[in-house]
């Protein structure tokens, strides 16, 4: 469960308070997939940059799984993630002195799972296709390859919460959707959470609900029109 | 307890941390593994000079024993007084081997050459030396010099005698048979053959030449073969009192030891210094690596901050990468200083006192591991704690709002101990504290303006490069501001480098041009002495024409103090010895005075005054007209005598008492060969005293000076020549050596700055590749794009070393007077040929690290480096 209440984000700019993000309350079910769409600049990434705890907000709160996530210190807000969140971001980040595998076991190895964590990691890249590529460093992997290393890495800590920023963004269409495929099943075996940024309309639709920002509010809020 | 565990294993992570270093060390390497070759040459550099202080040390104390001929000694310069003559006949009753070695100067002739020279005679007991092998020539002839009527000489004396084993010499009123050559003695240190080859006798020999009688020369010693160290520090202790009433110096062969290697010792210190301006340099290269390396990192920080990794893990993981190249730079620097070690005794040659004998020291290689290390962290750790700064969000977005650079306790407590490491380490490695506090001083000051001139250029290239200037200058000078250039780092490695290598440079050519000054050719190397006033002219005659220009005429009138301030010299030697009564060695001793009108180049008056020629009496008699006649004194022998300004001192000059007042006290730089006095008349008082004449000479020719030493004893036989000109040859032997040791190890500062420059360049060489490849596309031909980069290096050389080398030369000017004690004279040319060196380094280095970008078509350039 994700519950923002009044929350605001403003950025210094020229001197002045630049608002990014105007009294946003939102409540999201445990287990939905939401996306969140707009225009460039509307406030997509800052939203979800503050859903996962990355930055302050100017005003309000936001409660992951019940926990005030802003009364927890910077360090307090990472092992949270390192126990709950998951990420995949557009340009994948993958960490590109770490093989496929090492990558994976990043994760896992921040919550402090050393037992058994190399097969598990295995296992979650064999599940995404690439288990004959555990050895490969990212500069090996296409961009296709290296965003399923992504989301494996973001399921290895099997989160309660995972956020994507424009996972398909650097891919092609047909690679795009492969992505995002794999997104929905593992969001529905592992019972996760989904929270997706995109400005891609055909990809936010296929999500249970639609949240529209525009100007930095929430202009929109309605299910998606995908029918499973 | 759990829980607390718990804590720390989740802010902390370091299993975390230790496998993620470990998984990007090879990575590390790669990218900046080029600026441990800095902290290798630095700790390289350390290490060798520690070893080398550790072999000096040891091989000096193995060969103490040796090196004094014997385990103790007593020395004075006349025979031995009565009590210790009591003191030595108890000790040998005892069963202490004892052996007397008398060393004086005489004229030495050769009848079958004609030659005369002067030398120093040493007169042997059986039995000496007590340690060590004499090798002679013919083989095993060491003992014959025991014989009457045979000596032992130094093969030099045959060379300049131009004479064989076999032939005589006359000595005095002795006629001795050459039995061979004494080619090494061991307790001979290379310089004390320098002031003459010596002829080896025997006591007996001695005695009955007739050599001594009214010798002030001569040096009598007693040598004791006492293996027992707490029998020989007995001595000491049971007759401590004796001796210092007698004035008898008593020391052991460990002491004597340690007083020999003092001078290489304080050289190695001073070799220390450069090593550690050379690792200090590998610091700022490290920092400017760790600087780049995590702004490289600054997108997988953040996603490691996204997955849950705390700041103290991500900073942890980072300093253990640091950590360790550091170590693997130091243990690089290690194995160099070991093989380098062995270099620093064969270029010290023959100014070491012993033969140093190289061993591996396990203390100085991990003194050198730990200091790298030490450095590397503390360089490492402010560009360390910037990981901090890194927010998380910088995973999903560039254009966050930057937070301010933070200022907290953290970063305060490693500039403080990076700035407390620094200090510690100069004082460690000084000669002494006060060196090594001075020396970081200069350093900080250094470093803190060069950053200050670098970020001047920042404005002035914005400001004032004219805009009239070609493209390609302005686009290379303000290149040097491209975010990631680390054109400060580069300016502190550069500029330090050229600051270090100027100073040594300047305070080098300042200590040489000193020394040459004070004793090469531009000064005399002949002393006649024993010269009667009315013998000057003559004696001046028969130097060659050229010289007597240069000629030094110094009276000397021999005298004795009667009393001190009213009291008589015998009521103060009765007085019990307390620290305010005078020293009874100035008391006792033969004074050889002068009188003159102005102060010698070695003097400086330290209080009271001068005469100068409006003070000086018209009557030249013996006394001035108010009875007392003015006198200067050394500060030492005033203060070995208690008295000071005002005081007055009454002396026996040949049976005429001469009262006089102290008017001035002087410090006198006994170090140059000029002829120095304790005590100084005004002119107008001892002209009528008897006295003899010294005269210096500068005859550069050996054969002159063999010829006016040979006319000399024909026609003036009282008058005795000292040919100094091998002290010179040595002097010059130990400056070569000691800047070639310098020099030395100067190369690694000078290698260590060009690492630093070479991995600066490499660092941001992406970024230049990519707006050479732009700058291409947009149309610029080859030789635009290497004007920009000529316009870039070039600035970034003539700044950078240009205020390394004005600092340096403002540093010289401070510390060659206030260390050296000597006049500073800025050594402009050197230094001009060192900045343009460094300048055109940086500039070729520049080029070369950039022939990709000339010669690869843009578009593939384009395509491998990311924005």
């Amino acid at each position: 469960m994700i519950v923002a209440e009044g929350l605001q984000k403003s950025y210094t700019s020229g001197g002045r308070p630049l608002p990014v993000l105007q009294c946003i309350d939102v409540e999201v079910a445990q287990e939905a997939f939401v996306s969140i769409v707009g225009p460039s600049g509307s406030g997509k990434t800052t939203l979800l940059g503050l859903l996962a705890g990355l930055d302050q907000p100017t005003a309000g709160r936001v409660y992951l799984d019940g926990v005030d996530i802003f009364g927890l210190s910077e360090d307090g807000r990472a092992e949270f993630r390192s126990q709950n969140v998951g990420f995949v971001f557009q340009t994948f980040h993958l960490l590109p002195t770490l093989t496929a595998i090492e990558n994976v076991l990043v994760p896992l190895e921040l919550k402090g799972d050393y037992k058994g964590a190399y097969d598990q990691a295995e296992a979650l890249l064999i599940r995404v296709g690439l288990g004959h590529r555990t050895g490969h460093y990212p500069a090996q992997l296409s961009g296709g390859e290296q965003q399923r290393v992504a989301l494996a890495r973001a399921f290895a800590n099997k989160p309660k919460i995972l956020f994507a920023d424009e996972p398909t963004g650097n891919l092609d269409q047909a690679t795009g959707e492969g992505i995002i495929e794999m997104l929905e099943e593992l969001n529905q075996v592992s019972r996760t959470t989904l929270i997706l940024v995109t400005h891609d309309m055909a990809l936010a639709e296929r999500a249970h609900r639609v949240i529209g920002l525009v100007g930095g509010r929430i202009a929109s809020d309605r299910p998606g029109s995908v029918i499973r | 307890m759990r829980e607390i565990g718990d804590s720390i294993q989740d802010r902390f992570r370091i299993r975390f941390a230790i496998r993620l270093a470990l998984r990007e060390s090879s990575y590390g390497f790669r990218r900046i593994g080029v600026f441990m070759g800095s902290i290798a040459l630095g700790v390289a550099a350390l290490v060798s000079v520690h070893s080398f202080r550790a072999d000096i040390a040891r091989s000096v104390q193995d060969e103490a024993d040796v090196l004094m001929g014997g385990n103790a000694r007593f020395s004075h310069d006349r025979p031995m007084p009565p009590p210790i003559a009591a003191v030595i006949d108890s000790l040998r009753e005892t069963g202490a081997g004892l052996a007397r070695v008398t060393t004086t100067m005489s004229m030495v002739s050769a009848p079958r050459s004609m030659e005369v020279r002067l030398l120093q005679v040493r007169a042997l007991d059986k039995g000496y030396p007590f340690y060590g092998d004499v090798t002679t020539s013919p083989v095993n002839r060491w003992g014959a010099h025991l014989d009457p009527d045979r000596a032992l000489v130094d093969p030099a004396i045959l060379t300049q005698f131009g004479i064989q084993v076999g032939d005589t010499l006359v000595l005095g009123l002795s006629r001795l048979e050459i039995a061979g050559t004494v080619n090494g003695l061991p307790t001979d240190l290379a310089y004390q053959t320098a002031i003459g080859p010596r002829v080896h006798i025997s006591q007996a020999t001695l005695e009955r030449s007739g050599l001594l009688a009214n010798d002030g020369l001569a040096r009598f010693e007693i040598l004791l073969q006492l293996p027992d160290i707490e029998d020989r520090r007995g001595i000491r202790e049971r007759y401590q009192d004796v001796l210092q009433v007698e004035s008898v110096n008593y020391s052991l062969a460990e002491e004597q030891a340690e007083r020999l290697s003092n001078g290489v010792r304080y050289l190695a210190r001073f070799l220390g210094l450069v090593g550690l301006g050379a690792l200090l340099l590998g610091g700022v290269g490290v920092a400017s690596a760790i600087n780049v390396y995590i702004r490289e990192k600054r997108q997988a920080i953040a996603v490691l901050r996204c997955l849950g990794a705390g700041q103290a893990t991500a900073f942890v993981a980072y300093l253990i990468q640091a950590a360790m190249l550091g170590l693997l730079g130091a243990m690089a620097g290690v194995a160099i200083g070991v093989l380098v070690q062995q270099q620093l005794p064969t270029l010290l040659g023959n100014i070491m006192p012993v033969v140093v004998t190289t061993r591996f020291s396990p203390t100085s290689a991990l003194a050198g591991l730990g200091i790298g290390l030490w450095v590397s962290l503390i360089f490492a750790l402010i560009p360390l704690l910037n990981i901090r700064e890194i927010p998380p969000l910088a995973a999903l977005r560039h254009d966050f709002e930057e937070r301010n650079q933070r200022w907290d306790r953290a970063k305060l407590l490693a500039y403080g101990l990076l700035g407390l490491s620094i200090v510690g380490l100069c004082v460690i490695e000084a000669p002494n504290a006060e060196i090594g506090l001075g020396f970081a001083l200069a350093l900080a000051l250094a470093g803190g303006l060069i950053v200050l001139v670098g970020s001047g250029l920042r404005l002035v290239a914005r400001r004032y490069v004219p805009a009239s200037s070609s493209y390609p200058v302005r686009q290379g000078v303000s290149n040097l501001f491209r975010p990631q250039n680390q054109t400060v780092s580069v300016m502190l490695a550069l500029g330090l480098g050229a600051f270090l290598i100027g100073l040594i440079t300047d305070v080098g050519g300042n200590i040489q041009g000193d020394l040459t000054r004070s004793f090469s050719t531009g000064r005399a190397n002949m002393l006649l002495f024993d010269v009667q006033p009315d013998q000057v002219d003559g004696v001046s005659g028969l130097l060659p024409e050229a010289t007597r220009q240069y000629l030094e005429a110094t009276p000397l009138v021999s005298s004795r103090i009667v009393s001190i301030n009213g009291r008589s010299v015998e009521d103060l030697l009765d007085e019990p010895t307390s620290d305010e009564s005078p020293r009874r060695f100035a008391l006792g001793r033969e004074y050889r005075n002068t009188y003159r009108e102005r102060l010698g180049v070695a003097e400086e008056v330290l209080a009271g005054e001068w005469w100068d020629d409006a003070q000086v009496p018209g009557d030249s008699g013996l006394q001035r007209t108010d009875g007392l006649a003015h006198v200067s004194l050394e500060e030492g022998i005033a203060d070995a005598l208690r008295v000071t300004l005002g005081d007055t001192i009454t002396w026996d000059v040949s049976g005429i008492r001469i009262p006089s007042i102290v008017l001035s006290l002087r410090r006198v730089d006994w170090n140059q060969l000029e002829p120095n006095f304790y005590a100084i008349f005004e002119p107008g008082v001892l002209e009528q005293a008897p006295q003899t004449v010294v005269i210096l000479a500068q005859v550069h020719n050996d054969a002159q000076r063999a010829r006016v030493q040979r006319e000399l004893i024909e026609r003036y036989p009282n008058v005795s020549a000292l040919d100094f000109s091998r002290v010179q040859e040595v002097i010059e032997n130990v400056l070569v050596r000691v800047r070639q040791a310098v020099g030395f190890l100067g190369i690694f500062t000078v290698l260590a700055g060009a690492i630093v420059l070479i991995g600066s360049l490499a660092t941001s060489r992406v970024q230049r590749m990519r707006e050479g490849a732009l700058l291409k596309t947009l149309g610029a031909k080859r030789a635009q794009v290497l004007t920009v980069l000529f316009a870039e290096y070039f600035a970034l050389g003539l700044v950078a070393t240009g205020s390394g080398l004005i600092l340096a030369l403002g540093t010289g000017t401070i510390l060659v007077p206030w260390i050296f004690e000597i006049t500073y004279s800025p050594q402009i040319g050197a230094l001009s040929l060192i900045w343009l060196g460094v300048v055109g380094i940086t500039v070729g280095v520049g080029f070369l690290g950039s022939i990709d970008l000339i010669q690869r078509p843009p578009l593939p350039v384009l395509r491998q480096t990311p924005e």
